[in-house]
């Protein structure tokens, strides 16, 4: 488990990166926290030429909250983005990523990047219609919907040549809570299936729009618009989602699973959504 | 015997060194050696037709390419069988390197070794290897079928069967007592693989300088390992010595030896007059070490209206993998301590052993009694709900009773010995475990139930240990034994023996343990063995080393041996410590010498007027210095017993399993140190967690191991493992002087059963096969 003969890029700022990244094209590939890629190389299963090491570029460590939403650098690491505790759903969902030891080192961008079909960052990106901004050099960066961003397992619409510089998660709504339920077999594994939420209350603290995103059964997080009807969530996930059996699921059972945690999602976000609302009416 | 130090909760003295990065692995060993690596079979079963290396030539710092055609007669020849068995018929094990035919993927096939492991690996990825795809035979009861074949030459994929029966008082066959009995049930019960996967994988690391050779390896067996290179490498035994270095866990996977590697790299480090390394990397591991467990049992038992049996049959399907070096103990061992602490009317065992194209199967802590565990205790609950009586109750009605000890079983054990139990209490010990589990005040709830399982585990089997003690002129204490440490502890509890047995400070006490420079002599660690017998043989090590330091001490004091004692290091008559002598400075009366090296050991040169002048210094009969050995050869195998407890919890839709309590009673003779113990107990508690609701190998149908990673093959994390109560029943063992028993596979052996236990009564479903996942409970529900 050593991996190939590859060669190694330290650039010191976003330009040299960018330069460096489209002169290696399909034959680079970006090295963030390595939580993903380093197990890959060793395995032998990626064998880029070239590694770009984004690490020394500081400008990239950043999580900016502004009214419309936090904008997360694509060197802000998981512990210290939930650290800042700028968004409850992203809070929620890093809660759930891994272990400390690869949140203290592992980017939220990366994961994005990495696209992971049971990760839980997608899915927040997902629910809550994020971006990610793609950065070439000599071009102008791109924002890219998460409904577009995501196009496959392991698959995302970064093109050879692109860093992924930041993602955007927009920010909630009044009278909105959230929710990240998940089943792992074991504490921070990827989950067998998961389920986050974001609800929204009218006026008269009925549910006016209830939006689910759901990781590990399918090959893209799964977003299911439920409107008002939020109390159809468990069914409104199963007529959708088409989870596959692996050696630790079968997919009758992820299935199951999937409406089980997205009604349970949907109702601890409702309960937080009340919450927050009485605290607004307060305020 | 003074008890200040055996029998307490000494820190474990190893635990600095480990905890704070300082321990010796065998990767941390030879920084500038060449490095090894393997081209392995990516086929379960295949034909090698061609190996093409040429392409590897060109990589920079390749050093050596080696296929099976390189290897002398004495190293390419299959690898010994370790344990032969008249009932294996058909054993077969590997050649180091596949010759024509590889059985099962991660078999070795092509050997590299280059100037680091990063280019040995670049040049494995360049060598092509043409294999003719052959159809594998994947599953236990495929392979059963025998429609293809493993071995050629091996009929039916069956590498043994072994049928053993013990009539009833009356002489009634098992199938006789059954067909007699009130009641009857059948079942059938699985249990699927696992493995013993120590956190440091295999590794071997070989210096040659031309005459000598030294091999560090990290294995359970130093002593073997060493006479087996000797003989593949047809070198003389004095000039081949092995050494254990820090070992980062075994559980069994390395007592197997020589593995190819033990083989090949010494011999590749001779060939070459270079030092040679190999460190197992996880991968590896997963498809090229063993694996554990696999067993499908049918049972058939017959029982009375108080649910004691009268007749039991059980016949056993054991899955043995691509080859079965470590011959057929797995099976033995399930089928004679399945019977567990009860008396059983008549008894039935059968099994067949047969050949899959899988990883091979060797002990894992256990070693297949957590299979006859199971079987027994899933028994007994099914007794106990077809009569409609509480489950410690039938068993209760089974137990052997304290005054039927020495009990006989009438079967021969693991070690080829009577199946004779030595000592124990099971009644007292159903009693712990129910108060400290609650048992009889336990609240029943829907999704919340309550479990229990038993067993009994022959430990510290033979044929013998060593031990080497000596006392230097500094007054320390050395001690060795041959046999190797995986973390155990065993440089506390030794040291406690011996600091206890001779009356010197602990701190003055060093342990060397699997050195072969230190002590030739040896068996290896396994089968809950070290305590027992090195420990056993450190003591007796330890009285011949005190006895003479007494006899030189009399002399010197002008005192009776007889009158003489040892405190705190110091020799002095009994109830007048005024006139003592150090250890230290008997030590150095006790070899006389030509020359000083200190003003200490000037006492013992010929100037000093020590010795009488018409006796030699050194007097007949007696050898200088003051040193001891002792060997400790057990009669046979020394029974501990224990009873766990559980409450689980599940999750009414998501079928999660969470165990909210673990309690254990266990009883493992006399304690030498109760932390040490009741670690062992979670450690092997946690093991067995895994085993019964997470670790699974998942071999797929062309015989992939399709979960080799940590990320997919789920040993627990310490999130899973529940806080485990701990209570000890001390019943000494009859059989060897410090009455000690094992303890090191106990707290692994009951859990599957307990779990299914608990679940089962959380559930009403049946459980009837390990491990079981979130997902496995789901479909037990919807098909209930």
């Amino acid at each position: 488990m050593k991996p190939p003969p590859f060669s190694h890029h330290a650039p010191r700022d976003l330009g040299e990166a960018l330069e460096v990244l489209a002169g290696a094209g399909p034959r680079g590939k970006v090295l963030a926290g390595g939580q993903s890629l380093i197990p890959m190389l060793n395995m032998r299963l990626a064998a880029p030429e070239h590694v770009i090491d984004i690490n020394r570029l500081e400008e990239l460590d950043t999580v900016e909250a502004g009214p419309d939403g936090v904008t997360v650098g694509a060197l802000a690491r998981h512990a210290r983005v939930a650290r800042a505790g700028v968004h409850p759903l992203l809070g929620q969902a890093l809660r759930l990523v891994a272990h400390p030891v690869i949140r203290n080192r592992g980017t939220v961008v990366g994961s994005l990047v990495h696209a992971d079909p049971a990760a839980e960052l997608p899915a927040a990106l997902a629910v809550l219609g994020g971006s990610v901004r793609l950065a070439r050099a000599g071009a102008a960066p791109r924002d890219v919907a998460a409904a577009e961003f995501f196009t496959g397992p392991m698959e995302s619409a970064l093109r050879p040549g692109e860093l992924a510089v930041s993602a955007r998660f927009p920010a909630l709504p009044p009278r909105t809570g959230t929710a990240f339920t998940e089943v792992s077999r074991r504490h921070g594994d990827y989950a067998l299936a998961g389920v986050c939420a974001v609800v929204t209350l009218d006026d008269d603290l009925r549910v006016a729009s209830a939006r689910l995103a759901c990781i590990g059964v399918g090959p893209v997080p799964l977003v299911v618009d439920l409107g008002a009807d939020w109390k159809r969530a468990a069914d409104a996930v199963r007529e959708r989602a088409e989870p596959d059996g692996d050696v630790h699921a079968t997919a009758a059972y992820r299935l199951h699973l999937a409406g089980v945690l997205a009604r349970r999602a949907v109702e601890q976000a409702v309960e937080r959504a009340i919450g927050r609302a009485a605290r607004e009416a307060a305020a | 015997m003074s008890t200040r130090l055996f029998g307490e909760a000494v820190p474990r003295r190893e635990d600095p060194r480990l905890l704070t990065g300082q321990g010796r692995y065998l990767d941390d060993l030879g920084p500038g050696a060449l490095a090894a690596a393997f081209v392995r079979s990516p086929h379960a079963h295949a034909r090698i037709r061609d190996i093409d290396v040429s392409a590897a030539l060109d990589v920079e710092g390749l050093v050596a390419v080696y296929t099976w055609e390189d290897l002398p007669e004495r190293v390419g020849r299959p690898l010994p069988l370790l344990i032969p068995h008249p009932a294996l018929t058909h054993g077969r094990t590997a050649r180091p390197l596949a010759r024509d035919v590889v059985r099962h993927v991660g078999e070795p096939v092509v050997m590299v070794v280059a100037a680091d492991r990063y280019l040995a690996e670049d040049a494995c990825a360049l060598i092509e290897v043409d294999y003719e795809v052959l159809e594998p035979v994947a599953g236990l009861e495929e392979a059963a079928r025998g429609a293809r074949l493993v071995h050629d030459d091996v009929p039916g994929n069956v590498g043994a069967h072994l049928v053993q029966e013990v009539p009833s008082a009356a002489g009634r066959s098992a199938g006789e007592a059954i067909d007699a009995a009130p009641h009857t049930l059948s079942f059938r019960l699985d249990i699927e693989r696992s493995a013993s996967m120590p956190l440091e994988g295999r590794g071997v690391y070989a210096r040659w300088d031309g005459a000598d050779l030294r091999v560090y390896s990290s294995t359970q067996t130093s002593t073997s390992v060493r006479m087996a290179v000797a003989a593949a490498l047809e070198l003389p035994l004095p000039r081949v010595e092995v050494i254990a270095p820090d070992v980062g866990g075994g559980f069994g996977v390395k007592i197997v030896h020589p593995w190819p590697e033990e083989l090949l790299v010494p011999w590749a480090a001779m060939l070459l007059g270079r030092e040679v390394k190999w460190a197992e990397d996880r991968r590896e591991h997963f498809v090229a070490a063993a694996h554990e467990r696999g067993q499908v049992h049918r049972v058939r038992v017959g029982f009375d209206d108080d649910g004691r049996v009268l007749g039991l049959d059980v016949s056993i399907l054991h899955d043995h993998g691509a080859y079965t070096p470590y011959g057929i103990i797995v099976p033995i061992v399930t089928s004679t301590q399945l019977l567990g602490p009860y008396k059983i009317g008549a008894y039935r065992v059968e099994f067949t052993a047969v050949y899959t194209n899988t990883v091979q199967v060797t002990p894992y802590r256990g070693a297949g009694r957590p299979q006859g565990v199971f079987c027994m205790e899933r028994t007994m609950d099914k007794i106990a709900r077809h009569l409609g009586k509480d489950r410690t109750e039938v068993r209760a009605a089974n137990l052997i009773q304290p005054d039927e000890f020495p009990y006989d079983q009438g079967m021969t054990f693991q070690d080829g010995r009577p199946l004779v139990y030595d000592s124990g209490d099971y009644p007292e010990m159903l009693r712990l475990v129910k108060e400290l589990i609650g048992w009889d005040s336990f609240e029943r709830a829907p999704g919340r139930g309550i479990g229990i399982g038993c067993y009994v585990e022959g430990t510290g089997v033979g044929p013998y240990e060593g031990g080497h003690v000596q006392i230097t002129s500094d007054g320390r204490v050395h001690v060795s034994t041959g046999l190797t440490s995986q973390g155990q502890g065993h440089e506390t509890v030794f040291a406690q023996i011996a600091a206890t047995e001779l009356g010197v400070p602990i701190e003055r006490v060093s342990v060397v343990t699997g050195d072969t420079r230190r002590f030739g002599y040896a068996v290896g660690t396994f089968a809950s063995r070290a305590a027992v017998m090195s420990g056993n043989a450190i003591a007796l090590a330890c009285a011949e080393v005190r006895r003479k330091a007494l006899r030189v001490a009399a002399a010197a004091l002008e005192a009776d041996p007889a009158d003489l004692t040892v405190t705190d290091g110091l020799v002095h008559v009994v109830g007048a410590p005024s006139a003592s002598i150090p250890l230290g400075t008997v030590a150095v009366l006790a070899n006389p010498l030509r020359y000083a090296f200190d003003e200490e050991t000037a006492r013992a040169t010929q100037f000093a007027g020590v010795a009488a002048p018409d006796r030699p210094p050194v007097a007949p009969g007696e050898e200088p210095g003051l040193e001891g050995r002792g060997y400790y050869s057990p009669i046979r195998s020394t029974f501990a017993a224990g009873m766990h407890a559980a409450v689980v919890e599940t999750d009414p839709e998501t079928a999660e399993i969470k165990i909210v309590r673990y309690a254990v009673v266990h009883d493992c003779g006399r304690l030498i140190n109760p932390m040490i113990v009741e670690g062992q107990i979670h450690g092997g508690v946690a093991q067995g967690i895994g085993g019964a609701l997470y670790e699974r190998m998942a071999y797929d149908a062309d015989g992939q191991l399709l979960n080799a990673s940590f990320m997919d093959f789920l040993m627990p994390y310490a999130t899973e493992i529940p806080a485990v109560e701990t209570g000890h029943l001390e019943t000494p063992s009859p059989l060897n002087p410090l009455g000690i028993k094992g303890a090191g596979e106990a707290g692994v052996i009951p859990v599957s059963a307990v779990i299914a236990s608990a679940v089962e009564d959380a559930e009403g479903v049946n459980i009837d096969r390990m491990p079981l996942s979130p997902s496995d409970l789901f479909h037990l529900r919807e098909g209930a």
